[in-house]
């Protein structure tokens, strides 16, 4: 497959896509708009993850596409938004880096994982090592959001959000052992459980998600 | 079924049944029941002959390593039922204290025998996972704070190293075979032949990802606040367990990469980092008010040294670094298991708070002594075999880096020994609680007194079989 044939473009399109609502997730101000992006990138993954199955004849990839769906596109949206409703969270988006600033060190992330991994990628067929630029490109971005919102249920999006970049680079690898996909997509419910009961518990004991708060409580500073 | 799926399943199997039992008697005494179980199964496995199974395999890099870990496992248990009481839970933590321990059991033992690097990744996680659930069982605004960053950090951490294990697997994918895949026995057969470049990225990420878990510095700062605000017995496993999973993983990745020639030497990365993190744990070390939070610190540093060894490479120096690991694992555990029962006697965890623990608390004040004096690698304990022969080989290879190597080790030495007559001699601390009843405070004081013996047998006169078996994992990871 090259470039402008119909199932790399496509593939592309669709990874360009995940890659861009990363930048939506940086800049959203309010937190249901957050969820609401993270659920869109959840359905564009799956959809990404649907296209590789088709264009590499993995039929086990419709598997990976359909869990990404269920769990990233509808489930975990839906439980953030119960949480939030029933939290009744400041609505708005605490930063600890400004919005502006956040997306230039996005874009300068993006240019970074494109210089570290088209070079030394250069043995790797070409859909695979430009889809590994944008995978990384999106875990890079997961991490800035975690970093640069002091919201803990920001910080869990971040989170997730990254492990979509993992997902993204899982199925561009043609061949790729289902076993990781399978156990990444079950695990990440499991981490999106354990959050929300976490960031149930800190609101029960502090009355804010600000993680800030929970510097106060480190142990040594009793 | 194989034994070495037998040995990972017989403890999630005890976590269904003690995720049952409500009664805190009960549920410990099945708790010692099912880790003796565990332990048992890892001696006859070390007794068979290796071979893979799957997606498992075991050599002479991982059976050390069970067996060190499911004698932890079961002495830790022990500790567990005679303290647990001090602990304060309702019947729900019991459960689910219990369910959690044997479910990191299963996963650390995965862990070590995986050869499927994907299958290690997910049982490194659920480790992970069990274990926060764990450390946050307290349910204490510290306790929040230490869970949430040992979450965020490790769940980063753990991403990392799945990318790196995807793109080890492009790197290598045209030369495998389809079910072979991300073997580890398969990908070191090919690994000469990969794409270095791509091989580099990968270790990156590996090296990065495991490394957190591995509490290597700069991304260590989970560590102490994990091993402080847990139950006691946690700590022992964290620090004896989970941190020599994460270590071996990053060494099966610097395998592959050190077995391809034309790739960066994955040596001077290792380096870097054990000496960045003995170094700056020494110097943390002496600012630490926490007793629990200071032994954790002093984990990094033995991380740190362990790093720095595998990091000079060769057969002498990995032997060395696995020494290290398998007595840091004995001795660690011991110390918790001392400066725990104490913290418990004292009703605090500050150092300030505990003193004279010798004239108080005879068995368990000199058990602890000797603990602290194990940690800091003075005779006659494991610790001082591996340091000397880590230093020896350092001063004969790069005595550059052996000099701040050796200041960073007598600057914790100094801090240890500052603690240990802190906390053992000096004048006695009021007890907080009445001494428990005969049996559990020698149940408590036994797992203790049992380790040092070990890591004190181990240095003397280890054997053969064990000795033999080293030297060919310090060979195998090159």
């Amino acid at each position: 497959m090259s470039f402008g044939q119909l199932g790399y473009d496509v593939a592309h399109l669709l990874g360009g896509g995940v890659l861009l609502l990363s930048f939506v997730l940086l800049y959203q101000r309010r937190i249901g708009a957050v969820i609401n992006a993270f659920a869109m990138q959840g359905a564009l993954l799956a959809l990404a993850a649907a296209w590789a199955a088709h264009a590499q004849g993995a039929p086990a990839l419709y598997v990976t596409a359909v869990l990404a769906m269920a769990a990233k596109g509808v489930l975990i949206p839906l439980a953030l938004h119960g949480i939030v409703r029933r939290l009744d969270l400041h609505r708005t988006v605490e930063t600890a880096l400004g919005i502006g600033p956040s997306l230039v060190a996005g874009v300068a992330l993006v240019a970074l994982s494109i210089l570290v991994v088209l070079p030394a990628t250069e043995g790797v067929r070409a859909l695979a090592r430009e889809n590994l630029a944008l995978a990384l490109s999106v875990v890079l971005l997961g991490m800035l959001m975690m970093i640069s919102r002091r919201n803990a249920i920001s910080q869990v999006i971040g989170l997730l959000s990254l492990e979509n970049g993992l997902i993204l680079a899982a199925i561009g690898v043609a061949g790729m052992p289902l076993v990781v996909e399978l156990s990444t997509a079950a695990l990440v419910l499991m981490i999106a459980v354990v959050a929300g009961v976490f960031a149930f518990q800190i609101r029960e004991r502090f009355d804010t998600l600000d993680t800030g708060s929970l510097e106060e409580h480190r142990g040594e500073r009793r | 079924m194989p034994l070495q799926w037998i040995i990972v399943f017989f403890p999630w199997v005890g976590a269904l049944a003690l995720a049952a039992i409500p009664d805190l008697r009960r549920a410990t005494a099945a708790n010692v029941v099912v880790s003796a179980g565990t332990f048992a199964l890892a001696v006859a496995l070390a007794t068979m002959p290796f071979a893979e199974h799957g997606w498992t395999r075991t050599d002479a890099l991982n059976i050390p390593f069970v067996l060190v870990s499911a004698f932890v496992g079961l002495t830790t248990s022990v500790f567990s039922a005679a303290t647990l009481d001090q602990e304060g839970f309702d019947h729900w933590r019991i459960r689910a204290y219990h369910a959690a321990y044997q479910i990191f059991m299963g996963a650390q033992t995965l862990a070590l025998l995986a050869d499927n690097l994907g299958v290690m990744w997910v049982a490194v996680e659920i480790a992970t996972l069990a274990t926060v659930s764990m450390v946050a069982v307290h349910r204490t605004p510290a306790a929040f704070e230490a869970a949430w960053k040992f979450f965020i950090l490790c769940g980063v951490g753990i991403a990392l190293a799945l990318f790196g294990t995807i793109v080890l697997y492009l790197a290598a994918q045209p030369l495998l075979s389809e079910e072979t895949g991300l073997s580890w026995a398969a990908l070191m057969q090919v690994a000469a032949r990969c794409d270095p470049a791509t091989l580099n990225l990968a270790f990156a990420f590996l090296l990065l990802g495991y490394g957190t878990k591995a509490g290597l510095v700069p991304l260590h700062s989970w560590l102490p606040d994990a091993h402080a605000e847990g139950p006691v017995p946690i700590s022992a496993v964290l620090s004896g367990l989970l941190l020599n999973a994460a270590m071996l993983a990053v060494l099966r990745a610097k395998a592959i990469v050190g077995a391809n020639p034309a790739a960066l030497a994955p040596g001077p990365f290792l380096l870097a980092l054990g000496l960045a993190s003995v170094l700056l744990a020494a110097f943390a070390l002496w600012r630490r008010a926490d007793a629990r939070r200071f032994f954790g610190w002093s984990s990094i540093e033995h991380m740190g040294l362990a790093a720095f060894a595998f990091g000079l490479g060769g057969a002498a120096a990995n032997l060395a670094g696995l020494l290290h690991l398998l007595g840091h694992s004995l001795v660690k555990s011991a110390v918790f298991f001392g400066v725990g029962r104490a913290a418990q006697a004292k009703g605090s965890q500050k150092i300030a708070d505990i003193g004279g623990l010798v004239s108080t608390h005879p068995a368990l004040g000199w058990g602890l002594a000797l603990a602290i004096a194990g940690i800091a690698g003075l005779p006659p304990f494991l610790l001082f075999a591996s340091e000397f022969r880590l230093l020896s080989v350092a001063a004969a290879e790069m005595p550059w880096l052996a000099l701040p190597l050796a200041f960073g080790m007598v600057v914790a030495l100094a801090a240890l020994v500052t603690v240990l007559q802190a906390l053992c001699f000096g004048p006695p601390t009021p007890d907080a609680a009445a001494a428990p009843n005969g049996w559990r405070e020698a149940a408590a004081a036994a797992p203790l007194w049992l380790h040092l013996a070990l890591a004190a047998i181990l240095a003397l006169a280890m054997p053969t079989a064990l000795a033999a078996m080293l030297m060919q994992a310090a060979r195998v990871i090159g």
